[in-house]
């Protein structure tokens, strides 16, 4: 325990570091996975390319994009904005498929009751669609938060200062606290992240506390994250 | 039932939108090294290192001198071998490199026959390309080494590189990157005609890995650099080298021309003079032995008992 | 685009493939061990994985665990995890055996939560009804669960299988920093030498193995699918989850396996 005390600050940084960049993948994910699962429901073809591109995505391993992207962004090879835009990719990847399926699930009378009450499509998304699909929409997201978040480390190898650091640092060292702390420091970032998405989730869909939450919850086998 | 709430709810997200973004904005840059001073003037130096903690430790090294001479000094760490290391100076990532000077003189000219020290410094010094510059050199060297354990050196009457001929066939444990460097197996073959070797690719840099697998004959020959302290804690041996297949491999600074001012080389100037192997080999010690210190920590104490810190 | 089309070049090239090259190559060899790997782990997690799975399916015991643990292991960073479990195993397993112990046993903790998720979750999914008409013709639990369950959820079973074999193929990659083999050190020695041709190419190969696996995986769940004596009725059942149901267990848990 002493090295964990005498490094907290080290700690510390890399936990921030790790945070920082875990965050925008998750947001911007699913910002961007929101309307392509919207689209992919308009059409079956756009279904399909929507759906088997982001099964594609998945395939790619995480290092080699890392080291790419520079060359394909411009950037620098030791920007962080690299690991960003891959773990954003993969975000993407990981949440069009539960958009698509969570627009799909929208009971299709609630739908069209709002249709019947004049609502424009851009209205009947964001006050029908959207929130009766939010639940298993706030379960893909849970995922997508746990995933990147554990991702994240994988930078390290190429220099990105995040508690992927303390795995290569430790494994140098033959070190197993350091990296052990690293690990405990990570699943902590993504039970607090769990947990703050579970209150949004709370306060954001208050119905869910009442009713609709046992119609989805068979959708999602894996639903509650940890 | 969407509208009873929906303003205090929007408001909530848009408070947690905020607090993320809040404590995104709040992380800091490089947790790994030292933190940029306010009052620093000059231009601002990025240190880098390669991905084992010897170069981490002389990056922490030039990152505090130059911060204590009052310098603005960012770093960002285990970016890799030299091959990831030299583009991330070349598009500015980084401006600031602890460099060993016949490795680099191998990595700009690949067919160099220098040496000793002055005849890389000297090499090197015409090799460099423009837009960078590297400083004199230091005392303190690391070099790639071919390493047996002391007890198969014993059985096979093992003392220069040359006599591995009498273990053929063989393995030989490294960094991929040895697989095809002119010091690495295709030296071995041309300069110390070895025909008959296996090479093992071990991503450590000649660290806990690659001394495991020499202990445990997984290869019986390696690449460990010689400020390892494992050398005499795992007794080891350093095969002689008689046809210098091996260079100088003294420890120097490698820049940016942009960041060169007398100054600047005043101050690393005054680090390398006052660094030495052993140095090196306390510091790895420290770093790597039983204490496990953080670079950070054992290149403050270093410079302060060198009296390089105000 | 030029250093796709050079990478392309140099997957083609005959010289990467002479057997007895020097590590990384002949590139068949790397694929072969990849391979190796991905099969052990895969094999290993579902002999663990599977029966628990049947268990908590039949039974509906321990279901919250499950959906505890799968959800956390998502979040054990796996490198961290390699390295942690590469020290440990170092420090009592020769080094030539412990990169692959240690690769083994993380790939196996990473392949268990997706094949676990798919058997419990493909078993829940069998209409009660039959397995209620199972029970009432005389049948055992045991020939409830072989006879009924197991062959009416063989689609979702083998989805959670698929799942754990991409996460699996895709991270095998960077145990070649703990210095296993596979194509993780084609990309290794490629970041090692700056050589985008290896890093591209070697990507390049592991994406195309992970597709080729989990066309194979498809196609097994397809002709699974057709076996169902219900096969319309199976579909009715799940109307409104259709696609949600054998999607979500592989598009859930597929997603980390860039680890």
């Amino acid at each position: 325990m002493s090295w964990f005390i005498e490094n907290v600050d080290l700690i510390w940084g890399l936990t921030a570091n790790h945070v920082a960049l875990s965050i925008v993948p998750i947001v911007l994910g699913f910002a961007i996975a929101m309307p392509l699962g919207w689209i992919a429901n308009r059409r079956l073809a756009l279904r399909s390319i929507v759906i088997t591109g982001g099964s594609l995505l998945y395939t790619i391993p995480s290092l080699p994009l890392f080291v790419i992207l520079p060359y394909v962004l411009g950037t620098k090879i030791t920007d962080d904005r690299n690991i960003v835009v891959a773990l954003t990719l993969y975000a993407i990847a990981m949440m069009v498929r539960t958009a698509a399926d969570a627009l799909a699930a929208v009971p299709a009378d609630a739908i069209e009751a709002a249709t019947a009450m004049g609502y424009s499509t851009w209205t009947r998304f964001w006050l029908v669609e959207f929130p009766l699909a939010g639940p298993v929409l706030l379960a893909g997201l849970r995922v997508v938060s746990a995933s990147t978040i554990a991702l994240v480390s994988v930078g390290a190898i190429i220099g990105s200062a995040n508690l992927g650091y303390l795995y290569t640092n430790g494994k140098q060292r033959d070190f197993l606290e350091e990296i052990v702390i690293g690990i405990v420091a990570s699943l902590v970032i993504a039970l607090v992240f769990d947990v703050v998405l579970v209150l949004l989730g709370r306060v954001l869909m208050p119905w869910t506390r009442r009713r609709g939450r046992t119609r989805f919850r068979s959708i999602l086998p894996v639903e509650g994250v940890a | 039932m969407f509208t009873a709430n929906r303003r205090a709810r929007i408001a909530t997200a848009v408070i947690a939108a905020g607090a993320l973004v809040a404590l995104a904005g709040c992380a800091t840059s490089n947790p790994t090294g030292t933190s940029p001073t306010d009052s620093a003037t000059g231009p601002k130096i990025v240190v880098g290192s390669f991905a084992f903690p010897e170069s981490e430790i002389l990056g922490n090294i030039y990152a505090l001198a130059l911060k204590n001479a009052g310098y603005s000094v960012d770093t960002k760490f285990n970016l890799g071998p030299r091959q990831t290391t030299i583009p991330a100076l070349k598009d500015g990532s980084i401006n600031l490199m602890p460099e060993y000077n016949g490795n680099l003189l191998f990595f700009y000219d690949t067919k160099n026959t220098a040496r000793t020290t002055s005849e890389v410094d000297a090499a090197l010094a015409t090799k460099v390309p423009k837009g960078f510059r590297v400083l004199t050199s230091s005392p303190a060297e690391d070099k790639d080494a071919y390493v047996v354990t002391q007890e198969l050196a014993k059985k096979e009457g093992l003392v220069s590189i040359g006599d591995l001929t009498k273990i053929e066939p063989f393995s030989l444990g490294s960094n991929p990157q040895f697989g095809e460097l002119a010091y690495g197996i295709p030296g071995l073959k041309s300069v110390y005609k070895i025909k008959d070797v296996t090479f093992v690719p071990i991503e450590d840099f000649g660290g806990p890995d690659t001394v495991k697998a020499l202990v445990d004959n997984a290869v019986q020959v390696a690449d460990i650099y010689t400020t390892s302290p494992d050398l005499v804690a795992k007794k080891l041996l350093v095969l002689k080298d008689p046809e210098n297949l091996i260079a100088a491999q003294n420890v120097l600074p490698l820049l940016n021309s942009k960041i060169y001012s007398a100054k600047l080389a005043k101050v690393l100037d005054r680090v390398s003079a006052a660094l030495s192997t052993t140095d090196l080999i306390a510091l790895r010690d420290r770093v790597e032995g039983s204490e496990k210190a953080q670079a950070a920590t054992a290149a403050k104490d270093w410079l302060t008992k060198k009296g390089l810190l105000k | 685009m030029q250093f796709f089309l050079d990478a392309f070049r140099w997957l083609l090239d005959p010289a990467n493939y002479v057997a007895g090259a020097q590590s990384p190559l002949p590139i068949q060899a790397r694929i072969g061990e990849h391979l190796f790997y991905s099969v052990v782990s895969v094999v290993i997690a579902a002999i663990i994985a599977l029966p628990l799975g049947f268990y908590i399916g039949h039974t509906g015991r321990g279901r919250q665990f499950v959906i505890g643990f799968t959800g956390g292991m998502r979040a054990l960073p796996t490198l961290g995890l390699l390295m942690a479990l590469f020290v440990i195993v170092g420090a009592t397993v020769p080094f030539t055996q412990a990169a692959f112990v240690a690769s083994i046993i993380a790939l196996v903790i990473l392949a268990i939560p997706s094949t676990l998720a798919g058997a419990y979750a493909g078993i829940e999914s069998v209409d009660s009804q039959t397995v209620d008409a199972g029970r009432a013709s005389g049948m055992t639990e045991l020939q409830v669960l072989s006879q009924i369950e197991i062959p009416l959820s063989l689609p979702l079973i083998i989805g959670g299988i698929r799942a754990s074999a991409l996460q699996v193929i895709a991270t095998a990659v960077i145990a070649s920093y703990i210095s296993l083999g596979g194509l993780g050190s084609i990309i290794a020695s490629g970041i090692g030498l700056n050589d985008n041709n290896r890093i591209l190419g070697g990507a390049m190969l592991v994406t195309v193995l992970a597709l080729v696996v989990d066309g194979i995986f498809a196609l097994a769940q397809r002709l699974t699918r057709r076996r169902g004596f219900s096969d319309t009725r199976q579909q009715k059942t799940h109307v409104r989850g259709r696609s949600l149901g054998p999607v979500t267990v592989a598009g859930t848990t597929a997603d980390e396996g860039k680890k």
